[in-house]
């Protein structure tokens, strides 16, 4: 902490007052650490997407309604589109480039294509980083408002990971088997 | 997205000596307020990163009741199992609001100072006084499905789009906070919230620059507990109705009772006229109709939303039945 109780984290001071603002943003990304210089008002999307050139996590609504930018912070799932990147220095971010690759898929990608759960699959990366965030949740013993209890004990029936999933909109329709595809995966689990 | 000056506090009175100037704004989760400066509604000229500061824990109070922090996330609170066994109706709420995603970001205290949905109030080419003071409001002739029926003016007829607020509000919750020079002040949730009157763009208690550090919910109250929301889709959507509901028996009479509403105004809707009405009696339709008869009194429809007048009554008549009968809730 420093003297005054402000991080050393802060906007540059900007050259005049119309003058865009940047910091200096160090962020580990799929396990590597990156340190990046950006406008103060990137969001962690763009900054995946425009500047670490990850572009696997999509840009839906922008707004937090979509779900497609999903990502995992500290092993939680959140929207990247709806938080700044410079908030988020020093956090673990997984995004889908790093839950698998083409040679070994994650097991919910591999799920994914066994019960063709998407068409267009421009949502797919946001719904497998979800799913991932969501069956830690599960089985932590986190309830939903699908739960028939508050105690711990999470059956993933369909309504339950239906409702759990409702932050992920797919446009092409696939929820029947992305559902299929989670619940699969969830089985596997003792 | 307009510039801004940027700043992480990494105290509460780092904190709040950043702020006191009104265009300055704290941030937190951010998923409203980033939302919100994406539309250029909201335009701070600077931020101060609040999202680390130490007030994330969740413990019990002297009193017997539970001091949560300010950035205790919506996810970790509703997850908490205390709140699972103690408060269900609160983590009933938070589990009706918003997506996971938004939980596992949206904090205590920033949940609490949401803004409205209403999409006027969305929309900046449309005049509003909550944006603009004095602009006007276009929801009054517009589109108002989403919009209140209790405690509206002639300037605002937004409503209050938290469910968490509601749960807090039948719980009686307090809110703590700091000031810009650093003195304390506890408030009452129910003087916490303002309705609109002429000054729509004022929303709550709070100083500029007063920082909210905890909430402290009392004693676990007595009876059952519960929270129902209406909406239009069966997950992630804002409520029309919502009843946060805590009623408890003695000898086959109502001995105490508190009803919180979403969804019908400016703030999270209690009337303590409704409660009294139903204490005393035994449960039984014509006295679950009279008390909401007392609720509904003096609700105004604005055309579209007129179906929320009935849907409230049937809504909370439904939540005694579960409330008053021998099921677990």
């Amino acid at each position: 902490m420093s003297i005054t109780g402000l991080d050393t984290m802060r906007a540059d001071p900007p050259a005049s007052p119309q003058e865009v603002r940047t910091a200096t943003i160090d962020v580990t990304v799929n396990g590597r650490v990156h340190s990046v210089s950006a406008d103060i008002r990137t969001s962690l999307l763009d900054l995946l997407r425009e500047q670490l050139h990850l572009t696997g996590s999509k840009k839906g609504c922008d707004h937090g309604q979509c779900g497609a930018c999903t990502v995992l912070v500290n092993g939680r799932r959140i929207n990247a589109c709806l938080t700044l990147a410079v908030m988020h220095r020093g956090d673990d971010i997984v995004t889908i480039e790093g839950l698998g690759t083409p040679e070994k898929l994650h097991p919910l990608q591999q799920a994914f294509l066994r019960h063709d759960a998407f068409q267009c699959g421009y949502c797919t990366p946001g719904q497998i980083c979800s799913a991932v965030g969501m069956l830690d949740e599960a089985r932590q013993g986190w309830a939903s408002h699908a739960s028939e209890t508050l105690g711990g004990g999470v059956v993933l029936s369909e309504a339950e990971i239906s409702e759990r999933m409702s932050g992920n909109i797919c446009r092409c329709s696939a929820y029947p088997n992305i559902v299929d595809a989670i619940r699969d995966v969830a089985g596997d689990r003792p | 997205m307009k510039s801004f000056d940027y700043a992480r506090a990494d105290t509460p009175e780092a904190a709040v000596r950043q702020s006191g100037n009104p265009a300055t704004k704290f941030i937190a989760g951010g998923t409203n307020l980033l939302d919100l400066m994406k539309l250029e509604v909201e335009t701070p000229d600077k931020l101060v990163d609040i999202s680390r500061l130490d007030l994330r824990d969740i413990a019990p109070t002297d009193a017997g009741g539970l001091s949560i922090g300010a950035l205790a996330l919506n996810s970790d609170l509703a997850a908490d199992d205390r709140v699972r066994t103690h408060y269900p109706v609160l983590s009933r709420a938070l589990l009706a609001g918003a997506s996971a995603q938004l939980r596992n970001k949206a904090t205590t205290g920033g949940n609490l100072l949401q803004r409205t949905r209403c999409n006027y109030f969305y929309d900046t080419a449309s005049p509003c006084n909550k944006r603009q003071p004095g602009a006007g409001c276009a929801a009054l002739g517009g589109f108002t499905r989403n919009h209140a029926i209790l405690g509206t003016s002639d300037h605002c007829i937004a409503t209050h789009p938290s469910d968490m607020a509601v749960a807090m509000r039948a719980l009686d919750a307090t809110i703590v906070t700091m000031a810009a020079d650093g003195a304390r002040r506890r408030i009452a949730i129910g003087d916490f919230y303002r309705l609109p009157g002429d000054t729509p763009h004022i929303e709550t208690a709070l100083d500029p620059g007063e920082l909210i550090t905890h909430l402290e919910l009392p004693p676990p109250p007595e009876g059952k507990q519960i929270y129902r929301k209406v909406r239009d889709r069966a997950s992630y959507a804002f409520a029309l109705v919502s009843v946060a509901g805590i009623v408890s028996m003695d000898g086959g009479k109502i001995a105490s009772a508190a009803l919180a509403f979403g969804g019908l105004a400016h703030l999270p809707w209690r009337d303590k006229r409704v409660e009294d009405a139903l204490i005393g009696n035994a449960p039984s339709t014509d006295a679950f109709e009279a008390a909401a008869d007392v609720l509904l009194t003096d609700a105004k429809g604005f055309g579209a939303n007129d179906f929320k007048i009935p849907l409230t009554r049937r809504t909370m008549i439904a939540c005694l039945r579960e409330l008053t009968s021998g099921a677990a809730a």
